[in-house]
């Protein structure tokens, strides 16, 4: 038997969730939430019944419907005939190749700008400056609309490459075609094509993949992943012997050697733009509007990465620089080694919300009529369907996905470079 | 970031509820001005002239309407819309009416619940290329890049003439009129594809525009008139027969320069129906018996109207052509004054 009894049980009374400050928070809390809901359905319901009443329910079968209008820049197949949603496909992968070719352009130019901008060449220094201030300062609209200016009226017409005096020439041994509706460069084409595999059929969201860019890649994978053996054996054997073996030829060899089988069983060639008709014919043509519109983005959003590797390398204390100094490290070798490793750590985060920017910025696309998502699902099928609510509500479900798929990845590269505490 | 989503969401609902309000008529009267949505300036339609005033063919609309339902043909903000706003900024009520180049089409008409009041201009859709290019028919086209403003009508039959003539084309999609004409005459399109009449006008503009030709092909009908909100038949009818108006005095004979005499009675009923020194037709209306006076009297009949803005005396041009009175083998036809 036991002599102890336990302290009497607390009764739970109702007053309590007011006067006992253990459960006040929580219930102030349950009641904002209860009332944000409460008001955030009274919106909604009211929108519905309100579009109801002007005779536009909200619906999403018009998505299907042709969207009976052309797309000049295409990643995949697509005409008139196809559906909205299959638009809005072609669109959305079009803000994905400038947000990625913006994004590498921005990192590359903002941190080359971002380290001359310490540079102690005063002029460099002073340039970088400039570059960050001008670029910095200016809403990326005007950059873009400029940059499109400057494309068409600077460059020649197709018209200009014609006749027997043309007033303007094809560049690179005739390879690349400079014009104000674009630049044409040489693609590569394959004699010997293994084909393509084809995704969803017929559905919106179908695509190819071409087999020769996959065979590719797996040679690749493969000649870089035997190369780093092929080094870790070497510094097994340095670690051993104290000598390093020469493998600079076996690297080459093993990188170069497997892919130019590859390609000449394939057959690779390249196709050169020609002038034929009105255009251009063959190679791969980059339309201005694309160019203007990475151009101004990168370079706009690689003033603020600028700003962001200088404020990194300038938090690793000026110790690392001296004693990597002492250790006879020369100064762009203590740069590369010792303090951009650890600036990353502070600069990774940061770099994040601009590439954020960037991406969403892309969506100014229609001032020089690039074709993004913006301008197929949330222009032209928005404005030819008259279905707002419904179309802005995708967008913004698409840039939600975009956003949180480049934090992911860049979060869990942030945590793979991350100081690993002890 | 919450909070943005809220006032996002309450502007939605607003501008939901508010579309659904009637009562224009007196919203314009009570406000004393009429807020007509026009082009963002296309000479001879809708533009500011020299002095920042607005002059053209659509804007002699709007101002008639002011002049019936204010009695002042300056009583006008004009908002200029492009392609792609226009229609929102109807829906929503920041504008009254819509006179922009504007073609009356089944889904405009049934699906964005819009109510187009008549057809001011008759029109199709042609193509423009620079006379060196030696293009003589849209057929030859194929390959060409075309320059086209989007939210357009014009999109959409590019699309289809292409695809029907088994031809390619490479669409430059461009905002506004102005853009359009820079990218043309920079030569970064071969052709620019518009309504003809609009082709004209800006062809007008153009430093030489003995370089450029319009091509023979018209390849799709493009009726352009004035459009108000659906669901608010009072004001529909009110822009309806100001734009019966102008029509009907043409046919009438009553122009700017008669108008006054005309007024105080003559022996045709109609023209005094029309003019209010007989009948009731303006409280009809809702307006006054003088309404459809000062209406014609703000820039002068359809006819006047035409001739002064893009008429053939005018750069711009234009033959009457299927906007002729019927009377002289056109479409222009009013329903009658009774
Ligand atoms: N009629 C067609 C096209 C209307 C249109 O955009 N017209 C052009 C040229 S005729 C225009 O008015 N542009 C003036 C501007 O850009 O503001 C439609 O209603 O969709």
């Amino acid at each position: 038997m036991t002599t102890l009894t336990d302290p009497p049980k607390e009764q739970f009374r109702l007053s309590m969730l007011l006067y006992d400050t253990r459960y006040r928070s929580a219930t102030i809390q349950v009641i904002a939430l209860f009332g944000f809901m409460l008001l955030a359905a009274w919106i909604i319901s009211n929108t519905i019944q309100n579009l109801e009443a002007l005779g536009k329910p909200v619906e999403f079968g018009f998505f299907g419907e042709p969207a009976s209008y052309d797309i000049n820049q295409r990643l995949l197949e697509y005409s008139s005939r196809d559906s909205h949603l299959r638009a809005a496909f072609i669109g959305l992968l079009n803000t994905l190749v400038v947000a990625v070719l913006g994004c590498i352009t921005a990192t590359i130019v903002g941190v080359f700008v971002g380290v001359l901008r310490l540079s102690n060449n005063w002029l460099i220094a002073r340039i970088m400056t400039v570059y960050v201030e001008m670029f910095r300062n200016v809403p990326v609209l005007l950059w873009i609309v400029l940059a499109m200016a400057i494309l068409i009226e600077g460059l020649p017409a197709p018209n200009a490459f014609r006749g027997e005096n043309p007033t303007a020439t094809m560049d690179l041994f005739n390879s690349v075609a400079v014009t104000n509706r674009g630049v044409y460069i040489p693609e590569f084409l394959f004699t010997r094509s293994l084909g393509d595999i084809h995704f969803f059929g017929a559905s919106s969201i179908r695509f190819d993949v071409s087999l020769d860019l996959l065979a590719f890649l797996i040679v690749l994978g493969g000649s870089i992943f035997a190369m780093r053996k092929v080094s870790a054996n070497a510094a097994a054997k340095q670690e051993a012997t104290g000598d390093r073996p020469t493998i600079w030829y076996i690297q080459l060899g093993i990188l170069f050697v497997p892919m130019i089988v590859l390609m000449t069983a394939l057959g690779l060639h390249l196709g050169y733009p020609e002038l034929k008709g009105f255009n251009f014919k063959g190679g791969t043509h980059m339309r201005n509007s694309l160019i203007a519109l990475w151009l101004a983005l990168s370079l706009y959003t690689a003033a603020f990465i600028a700003e962001i590797v200088r404020a990194g390398i300038l938090a690793i204390s000026k110790g690392q620089t001296e004693a990597a100094s002492a250790l006879g490290l020369r100064s762009g070798r203590t740069m590369r080694l010792v303090i951009l490793p650890q600036a990353l750590r502070v600069i990774i985060p940061p770099m994040i919300s601009n590439y954020l920017n960037l991406t969403k910025n892309s969506s100014l696309a229609i001032a020089v009529g690039y074709m993004d998502i913006t301008g197929t699902l949330g222009g032209i099928t928005m404005n030819q369907t008259g279905r707002e609510l419904e179309c802005v509500l995708l967008l913004m479900l698409v840039y939600l996905a975009i956003s949180l798929s480049i934090s992911g990845v860049m979060n869990w590269y942030n945590n793979s470079v991350k100081l690993v505490e002890r | 970031m919450k909070k943005s989503v809220i006032l996002g969401a309450a502007t939605i609902a607003g501008l939901a509820a508010g579309a659904a309000m009637a009562g224009t008529v007196d919203d314009v009267k009570a406000r004393g001005k009429l807020n007509c949505g026009v082009t963002t300036g296309l000479v001879g339609f809708a533009a500011p002239d020299a002095n920042g005033e607005w002059k053209g063919f659509d804007v002699a609309v709007c101002r008639a309407v002011a002049a019936a339902v204010l009695g002042d043909a300056s009583a006008v903000e004009f908002v200029p819309t492009t392609g792609k706003t226009r229609f929102t900024a109807l829906a929503s009520g920041e504008i009254d009416m819509l006179a922009r180049n504007t073609t009356w089409t089944f889904s405009r008409d049934v699906d964005l619940k819009f109510e187009f009041v008549g057809v001011n201009y008759y029109d199709g859709q042609g193509f423009m290329v620079p006379k060196a290019l030696g293009v003589s028919s849209a057929k030859e086209l194929d390959g060409a890049t075309v320059c086209i403003q989007t939210g357009t009508t014009t999109e959409l039959n590019l699309a289809d003439f292409f695809r029907s003539n088994n031809i390619s084309y490479e669409p430059v999609p461009i905002e506004t009129n102005a853009e359009a004409q820079q990218q043309y005459l920079a030569g970064a399109c071969d052709v620019y594809t518009t309504d003809a009449s609009g082709l004209a006008a800006t062809r007008a503009t153009f430093e030489n525009p003995g370089d450029h030709v319009l091509l023979p092909e018209i390849i799709s009908k493009e009726p352009l008139g004035p459009l108000v909100r659906h669901g608010d038949h009072e004001w529909g009818d009110v822009v309806r027969w100001t734009l019966n108006a102008m029509v009907s005095a043409e046919e009438l004979g009553v122009t700017s320069a008669n108008i006054d005499e005309m007024s105080a009675g003559t022996d045709n009923p109609e023209v005094n129906r029309l003019l209010g020194s007989e009948g009731t037709l303006g409280e009809m209306l809702g307006l006054d018996a003088q309404w459809a006076m000062r209406a014609i009297k703000a820039g002068g009949n359809y006819g006047e109207v035409f001739a002064q803005n893009i008429g053939e005396e005018t750069p711009i041009g234009l033959a009457r052509g299927l906007n002729a009175q019927w009377t002289d083998g056109g479409l222009l036809y009013s329903p009658p004054f009774r």
